[in-house]
């Protein structure tokens, strides 16, 4: 090769090296310099065979430092890689680990959203002298190398829609999946279909998928990633980071600054996050990692695009070979070899039997229904677990008996009895004669119910004000103060006293109907009858798996400050003799925030509604996101409570999400935005990222009213807004009107 | 006849507009310690949403309420004696200064100058095509008025029904509406002038325009 063109490899590697450890004083980059500079002052003056040879030290030098360099990477630094134009990218990938492709979800910057790209690939197999193509559905982020208009891979609501559009097309076709995540996190705006809600429908459809999908992490920014990487198989290159948050957004909160943070608090926070592959193989988020080149797969590293190409066959087989077992000497075969073997050499076909495609849903719930399973403190003791594992067992049974098997036959005899019936008061309406006695006639409304229907009920007390006593009263009614509304200056409203707007109105503007926030325990008592419920696993508690340093004080400081465990409540409860399952998330706790804790509460509340056979009910106090300190443990709460809302909806299920005060981010993005039911009480916040954030990452100013619940309403993401006062009522009718087919007591 | 000259001659003499804040209600005043010829902002942002300078607290029942410039300008007279005092609604705690910008100059000589025909309800305007042919012909200017003049089409949910103009005799002088959107009921959509003013109009304009100076 050409020795100026060597010569100036060699310096564009040194300035990537450079890139990568930023400002950091590095002995070892230092010499690189030294050399390189060294070398470049001395080569006019010597010859041909001379350079040739000082290239080839340098190369070597190079390679060896490299080698040096890889393992003192800091987690920053690996977010730097990931982050550098010179990244692998998904077009790369496309060329280079597939055999052909047809991209098909627009092209270059003539697409929907140019930061997503969908491609039909194939990958050759070979049986024999035959060689088979393997269709495949390629989905993923793409940063082009620093193409402005991938917008760095962070995908607007409709590039998502446009990725599970044709997720459901691979389904029909029966291909399995194959997304690469490259996303530093979603592009936060609400516009129709918003980025909540589109990520949540992303989540929901992929959760009962019934093709292989495998995803493979480079750089997974909390809902952004999660939106195309539900997946069987989760591998992850060793360079990459999955994270909850960017380690920037962590130390800004952490910081509480409104000024950027500074450099060492962003690289603690990357620290403390535990984003690397090796941190999420250890906590059981990945399957396995994809040893990269030193410092990081850039695209001439065809070794690695040989070695990737190898561990995404691996893993499509591993996927259909658990689904649908192969026959017995493949399988045999493929225990047997080694890890390093090509996989090419055991032929499987993709497709997937009609059996085999219920399995693999099985199958995904069940792995990530283990996930983070020692993310929390469970105090129950051994006797406790026990009893509730043989009680669930016997309201399984239980339920299939009556709701099941004796349910059908019921059903059956039911709908001949009306059937008779009908046709009897049909008879007796046409003929008229002796038929119209036998089918009984028409006798009038009774005097009772017509008296009921005219007449006040309690006319001595006038009007009857029963509604307005509320059997929890704020301790906010106490104090002796009047309070402003918010909407004075355009509605003219009045000042309040407290004692009235807290306790007869209900926290509400009696003028305009602004909503005051109200205390969780208003809604436990008064609208969820929380006196008579029976509440459950309270003894899980929200823990700190990531030893974040700092946060057991914090956690501790919440827990004494609010007497709860964790910032769920799950209870069943009757609601006017209807019985329910509900669950709250109450702000007072950490931002009522979901970890681990929160999430294995809420998958086993949504289990024990489904084993039941009760309503869901979902009220989501304000909630701030995923909390950040327990990273993907956290994380990893998206796609496992939404899997596990799916498979209770597909039960039959009706399950009913209603929003009060702020309800943002991961939350909103999963299993809350999932539901087909979703309501907010008035003067509600919903949406993905709030403002301050939106306007960081998107540069654009939003308008004061962006995630009012009207908004949200507007815009299609809830179904309906409630007054809080007739939040019961409202709760009940739609318990009456609303639903899936499990609903026995209608 | 308007003296327009006039008019701009007292606006130079006074360019500015004196704003007297007073209390909305009984309360405590607390001053937040602003003097005389202090700047202040009104309400800034995209949407005005953030508010203006904090002026004063008024505190009633307990509830501490901030009294925020509404305009921007300079701090003139303040009620420094009520500083602690409980006072009753409708009291002057401070007045500010605010100088008149070019458009509130041109804004203030139209009003006076023009006679502005307002739409009656919310729906589309559109001029006739005769009027409409003319503006495209020979501009705005061109058109005369008369009172019971058919001049407009209103269009509401894809019914048109006329409607004409009311008024004095003249010219417009100029379209506030875009044809084919929807303007609210009461938005202006011509002012008209006299012919003979016109000019004198135009004149008294473009020399706002150029020779105005604006004081922050």
């Amino acid at each position: 090769m050409d020795i100026d063109k060597r010569t100036q490899q060699l310096a564009g590697r040194l300035a990537y090296i450079r890139d990568i450890f930023g400002p950091r004083e590095n002995a070892s980059v230092a010499m690189l310099k030294h050399r390189l500079e060294e070398f470049l002052a001395q080569a006019p003056g010597l010859g041909m065979r001379e350079l040739s040879q000082q290239v080839a030290r340098l190369e070597e030098l190079f390679s060896l430092l490299e080698g040096k360099l890889e393992n003192e990477l800091c987690p920053m630094d690996r977010v730097r890689i990931v982050r550098h134009p010179q990244r692998i990218c998904l077009k790369d990938i496309l060329e280079n680990v597939y055999d052909n492709y047809t991209e098909i979800g627009g092209q270059d910057e003539w697409s929907i959203d140019p930061g997503i790209i969908i491609a039909r690939a194939t990958i050759a197999r070979r049986m024999g002298k035959k060689t088979v193509h393997q269709s495949v559905m390629v989905i993923g982020q793409e940063k082009g190398h620093g193409q402005e208009f991938r917008n760095g891979g962070s995908i607007k609501p409709w590039g998502n829609a446009n990725a599970l559009y044709y997720m459901r097309v691979a389904e029909v076709e029966n291909i399995p999946i194959h997304t690469y995540v490259f996303t530093p996190g979603a592009f936060p705006v609400e516009d129709y279909p918003g980025a909540a809600q589109q990520i949540a429908k992303n989540l929901y459809v992929m959760a009962g998928l019934k093709v292989p999908i495998v995803s493979v992490f480079s750089e997974g920014g909390s809902g952004g990633a999660e939106a195309i990487a539900l997946a069987d198989r989760r591998l992850m290159l060793s360079h990459g980071y999955y994270s909850v948050i960017s380690p920037e957004g962590a130390a800004a909160i952490e910081g509480g600054l409104k000024d950027k943070a500074s450099p060492e608090l962003i690289e603690r926070c990357a620290e403390r996050l535990k984003i690397t592959a090796f941190d999420n193989l250890r906590l059981g988020f990945i399957d396995r990692v994809i040893q990269e080149p030193p410092l990081g797969a850039r695209p001439e590293h065809y070794e690695f695009f040989r070695e990737l190409r190898r561990e995404v066959v691996r893993a499509t087989d591993e996927v259909v070979h658990q689904a649908q077992s192969l026959g017995p000497l493949r399988a045999l075969a493929m225990r047997r070899k080694k890890r390093t073997a090509d996989p090419q050499d055991i032929f499987v076909r993709w497709q997937l039997g009609a059996k085999a495609r219920h399995a693999l849903v099985e199958q995904r719930y069940a792995k990530f229904r283990d996930m983070s399973r020692s993310a929390f403190l469970d105090n129950r003791a051994l006797g406790v677990r026990l009893s509730t594992a043989l009680a669930r067992g016997l309201w399984s049974v239980h339920s299939l008996l009556t709701h099941d098997l004796l349910a059908r036959y019921k059903k059956r005899f039911s709908g001949l009895l009306e059937y008779v019936e009908a046709e009897m008061r049909a008879l007796g309406q046409g003929v008229g004669g002796p038929f119209t006695l036998l089918s009984g006639g028409r006798r009038g409304v009774p005097p009772e119910t017509l008296e009921c229907l005219t007449t006040l009920s309690c006319p001595e007390e006038g009007a009857c004000r029963l509604d307005d006593v509320w059997v929890y009263v704020s301790p906010k009614s106490r104090e002796d103060r009047t309070l402003t509304c918010p909407n004075t200056a355009t509605h003219g409203c009045l000042d309040l006293w407290a004692p009235d707007l807290f306790g007869e109105f209900a926290g509400v503007c009696s003028h305009c109907g602004h909503h005051f926030p109200m205390e969780f325990h208003w809604y436990l008592y008064n609208v969820f009858e929380f006196a008579q419920a029976y509440e459950f696993n309270t003894a899980i508690e929200a823990g700190n798996p990531l030893e974040y340093e700092g946060f057991g004080l914090k956690l501790a400081e919440a827990k004494r400050a609010t007497g709860l465990a964790s910032s769920c409540i799950t209870f069943e409860a009757k609601l006017d003799g209807i019985s329910t399952v509900v669950a709250v998330l109450a702000s007072p706790f950490r931002g009522g925030t979901v970890g681990a804790a929160e999430g294995e509460k809420l998958i086993r509340a949504v289990e024990r509604a489904r084993i039941k056979r009760m309503p869901f009910i979902m009220y989501s106090h304000g909630t701030a996101g995923i909390r950040i300190q327990e990273g993907t443990c956290g994380v990893i709460q998206m796609p496992r409570v939404t899997m596990a809302v799916r498979r209770y909806i597909e039960a039959g299920g009706l399950y009913l999400v209603l929003y009060d005060t702020n309800s943002y981010a991961g939350p909103v993005a999963s299993f809350l935005g999932c539901s087909p039911y979703q309501f907010a009480v008035r003067s509600s916040n919903i949406g993905f990222a709030g403002p301050g954030v939106i306007r960081e990452t998107t540069g654009m100013d939003v308008p004061p009213k962006y995630h009012r619940a009207f908004s949200a309403l507007s815009r299609g993401h809830i179904q309906g807004i409630w007054d809080r006062r007739d939040l019961k009522k409202n709760l009940h009718q739609a318990l009456l009107t609303m639903g899936g087919r499990n609903l026995y007591y209608r | 006849m308007l003296n327009v000259k006039e008019m701009l001659e007292e606006l130079k003499a006074s360019p500015y507009e004196e704003i007297e804040i007073r209390t909305p209600h009984t309360g405590v005043v607390q001053f937040v310690g602003l003097k005389a010829g202090d700047r202040v902002l009104g309400p800034t942002g995209k949407w005005n949403e953030k508010p203006g300078t904090l002026l004063a607290n008024l505190t009633r029942e307990k509830n501490k309420k901030p009294i925020c410039a509404t305009q921007k300008g300079a701090v003139t007279d303040i009620a420094a004696e009520l500083e602690g005092k409980f006072v009753e609604a409708g009291e002057r705690l401070l007045t500010i200064r605010h100088f008149l910008s070019k458009e509130e100059v041109i804004a203030r000589i139209l009003k006076k100058a023009l006679h502005l025909f307002c739409a009656p309800e919310r729906a589309k305007y559109y001029f006739v095509p005769e009027i409409d042919a003319k503006i495209k012909a020979g501009g705005e200017q061109s058109v005369k008025l008369k009172d019971g003049m058919e001049m407009f089409f209103v269009s509401r949910m894809k019914r048109e029904t006329p409607l004409a103009y009311s008024g004095p005799e003249g010219i417009i002088y100029a379209v506030y509406f875009q044809q084919g959107d929807n303007v609210d009921g009461g938005q202006p959509l011509i002012g008209v002038c006299q012919e003979a003013q016109l000019s004198l109009i135009q004149d008294v304009v473009s020399r706002v325009q150029g020779e105005w100076e604006e004081q922050d």
